[in-house]
């Protein structure tokens, strides 16, 4: 009972109603406007009949005297179907005609008149209806003619009544099947949208307990329910992709920052267990302070990230060189790349005007600098920073390149993610969160972070949209 | 001093970050007795961490300097106000009145005393909001008081006017500020510009502990926390420039905190 009621509290449902109550308001007001025009249509028809065939009665009279009349009114009273004749002497005594009887004070007022008449019907059965109450209607028009004399015809109006009630009929019925009709439609258009809903909830249901593999189904008709379930599912993937990287994440967090605090512990604990107090303590206060250092830089870190990417795109940014930041970098690092037995090349070529944050870029820049000299050291390696302006998509390229070992194509999407390291990076210092602030940093300026092959080496390009002139 | 950890020690764990992170803090403050000219100063430490309040006039005591201390806003402004301190050491987010109005309040008054305001929120453009609010400095927490310290101390100088010196002499090491001339004994010394702004950022502050950050502020006008390595390896080649060939060494590493010209 509570599912056949729930297939009615449907959208689908709702509108079926909705539209069979307006459907069957139209149709009624439709057929009432149409018997009704009908029935004026005929109630016209008669009384235009009506006044002819009184004028050419008065006519008879005039021309023929009153015995003619009388006669011509008993002949057409006689004739089957006839209508209602009758013609009385001044004092209102009847002499001749099919009306039986009349109300008292009817021959007074010539003119028209509607109401219930007694007459007999000679052409059917001659039957006489005597009931006042159940005389038939009818219309008919009263004429004074000379000496005081009426003439009164008139047409039984049960025709148009009957027309009329009997169309009235047919439209119940007709509405009674609609709305039956109208009532299946609504119940199995319902049942039918509820089943699929029913479907999603369940999908969603299971997706909601965990099993973020499910999807919901797809009938694969194209319909609404298909494009909902099918943004649904879009959505459902983006939730796994970041639940994936959120657990990534936290695993890389449990690892990454348990490692210095479990050397923080153990060297205390290393120290209190010492005999030689004061050159111990001092040493593991010192490298604690260091371990601690590094905790704080990770946590700067992500907090850099995850405000880069998140509240910075509301702020302005400025007007500023490319190549001169690159220069300035280029600038800073070359003496840390000539120690560590490299060359650092400048290719760049400005002024490279971009819309952007100085300070940020030059981080970028740095980080990557510093990943070259880290991971791409090979004996008189070159690091290249180059510019090219694309003027196709009116972006600005900065590219730096290193002749170290590259990244294999499988990984390089995954690089930029937050705290992944590559296996043969492990050993060498660093967060692995280096990328994935470049990575911020790009997204901010409306760029994009692309790694590609150097042959042999990394290239990391940043491409940013080239300030409007 | 004993301290078996090398001076760039931090440069073996480094990350490819660049980011604001805290100096370590040598116990004893061993780094501030090599200072030259260690004047001792008032300070007024305006800030609603009562813990990190006292911990910082510790080791203002130690450092030789007196400190007082406000925990809100609406008393920072009345000690400062009346107090006459060298300088002002304001945190950003405080109760009642925050540290950036305080400090507008007393620039409206006209009170010029160097104030260095601290904050959790290291941003560029936080910064500018600070320094434009009336800060002289900015720092981020958390902070190193070897940083702290070396900034007061370059605060308090800089009302000295040593900007407006048009030459700038250590020892027999003579930087002229109009001919961009750098001379030892009689010995030219030629510098690229970036060594002359080095430099000439050292000299300014002789006598004074200048960081590896206060470098990258003011030589690269970068606001990341330098590699300590990037900047290590600048002063190695200008150390090798100035020192190469002459007995008396000029540059000074302090340990633990940054770098020194002095006689």
């Amino acid at each position: 009972m509570k599912r056949f009621l729930s297939a009615f509290n449907t959208t689908a449902a709702r509108l079926s109603a909705l539209y069979l109550i307006l459907f069957s308001a139209c149709a009624v007001f439709l057929v009432f406007y149409m018997t009704g025009s009908a029935a004026r249509f005929l109630v016209n028809e008669t009384r235009t009949a009506i006044a002819e065939e009184v004028r050419s009665l008065g006519d008879v009279y005039r021309d023929r005297g009153l015995r003619v009349l009388v006669r011509e009114i008993d002949r057409r009273s006689r004739r089957p179907g006839a209508n209602l004749y009758m013609v009385a002497d001044n004092a209102g005594r009847i002499l001749s005609g099919n009306v039986i009887a009349l109300e008292p004070g009817v021959l007074d007022n010539p003119g028209w008149t509607e109401r219930p008449f007694v007459y007999a019907r000679f052409g059917d059965d001659l039957s006489v209806i005597e009931d006042p109450e159940r005389a038939p209607h009818a219309l008919a028009q009263v004429i004074v003619v000379d000496n005081g004399m009426r003439i009164l015809v008139g047409r039984d109006l049960g025709e148009p009544q009957r027309f009329r009630e009997i169309v009235r009929r047919a439209l119940i019925t007709a509405l009674a099947f609609m709305a039956a009709g109208g009532f299946l439609i609504w119940f199995f258009v319902g049942r039918r949208a509820l089943q699929r809903i029913d479907r999603v909830s369940e999908a969603s249901a299971r997706i909601v307990a965990g099993d973020l593999s499910g999807r919901l189904p797809v009938s694969g008709a194209n319909d609404e329910f298909d494009r909902l379930s099918e943004s649904l599912n879009t959505m459902i993937e983006k939730i796994s992709t970041l639940n994936d990287g959120l657990r990534d994440v936290s695993d890389s967090i449990a690892h990454d920052l348990k490692t210095p605090l479990t050397r923080m512990r153990n060297r205390a604990e290393v120290a209190l267990a010492g005999d030689d107090k004061s050159t111990d303590y001092r040493t593991v206060l010192e490298d604690m302070i260091g371990e601690a250092d590094q905790l704080i830089k990770v946590f700067n870190a992500l907090l850099l990230i995850s405000r880069v990417e998140a509240g910075f795109s509301k702020q302005k940014l400025d007007e500023v060189d490319l190549a001169v930041i690159a220069s300035e970098v280029q600038e800073l690092y070359e003496p840390l790349v000539e120690d560590a037995g490299m060359v650092l090349v400048n290719e760049v070529e400005g002024p490279l005007p971009i819309a952007g944050k100085r300070e940020l870029i030059g981080q970028a820049v740095t980080n990557l600098i510093d990943n070259a000299i880290k991971y791409g050291a090979c004996p008189n390696g070159k690091i290249t920073i180059s510019t090219s302006r694309d003027d196709a998509d009116k972006m600005i390229r900065l590219a730096i390149a290193d002749q170290g070992q590259g990244i294999p194509d499988t990984d390089k999407e995954r690089v930029k993610g937050r705290f992944v390291r590559l296996d043969e990076s492990r050993s060498k210092p660093g967060s692995g969160l280096g990328l994935s602030l470049v990575s911020a940093i790009m997204s901010l300026h409306g760029g994009k972070l692309e790694l590609e092959d150097a042959g042999p080496g990394l290239k990391v390009v940043l491409s940013f949209p080239a300030a409007k002139p | 001093m004993s301290s078996p950890r090398t001076d760039n020690a931090g440069g073996g764990r480094s990350s490819p970050l660049n980011l604001p992170s805290p100096l370590p803090l040598r116990s004893g403050f061993s780094f501030l007795t090599a200072r030259a000219i260690s004047k001792s100063m008032k300070v007024l430490i305006i800030e609603d961490d009562a813990e990190a309040a006292a911990y910082l006039k510790k080791a203002m005591d130690e450092a030789g300097h007196v400190a007082d201390i406000a925990g809100n806003g609406d008393d920072g402004f009345a000690m400062a106000d009346s107090g006459d301190y060298d300088a002002l050491v304001v945190d950003r987010m405080l109760p009642k009145r925050d540290g950036l109005s305080v400090i507008s309040a007393l620039r409206a008054k006209g009170d010029m005393t160097p104030a260095l305001v601290l904050s959790a929120l290291g941003e560029v453009d936080d910064r500018v909001t600070g320094l434009r609010a009336g800060g002289d400095d900015y720092l981020t927490k958390p902070y190193a008081f070897s940083e702290l310290l070396a900034r007061l101390e370059v605060l308090l100088r800089r009302q000295s006017g040593a900007e407006q010196e048009t030459r700038y002499q250590v020892g027999d090491l003579e930087l002229n500020r109009l001919s961009h001339e750098v001379k030892r004994g009689d010995q030219t010394i030629a510098l690229q510009p970036r060594e002359y702004r080095l430099l000439e950022y050292l000299m300014r502050h002789s006598g004074q502990v200048v960081t590896r950050t206060m470098l990258l502020e003011n030589v690269w006008d970068y606001h990341f926390d330098p590699q300590t390595n990037v900047i290590d390896v600048h002063i190695s080649r200008l150390r090798s420039k100035i020192e190469k060939g002459f007995d008396k060494p000029l540059l000074h590493t302090i340990r633990g905190a940054g770098y020194m010209m002095r006689d």
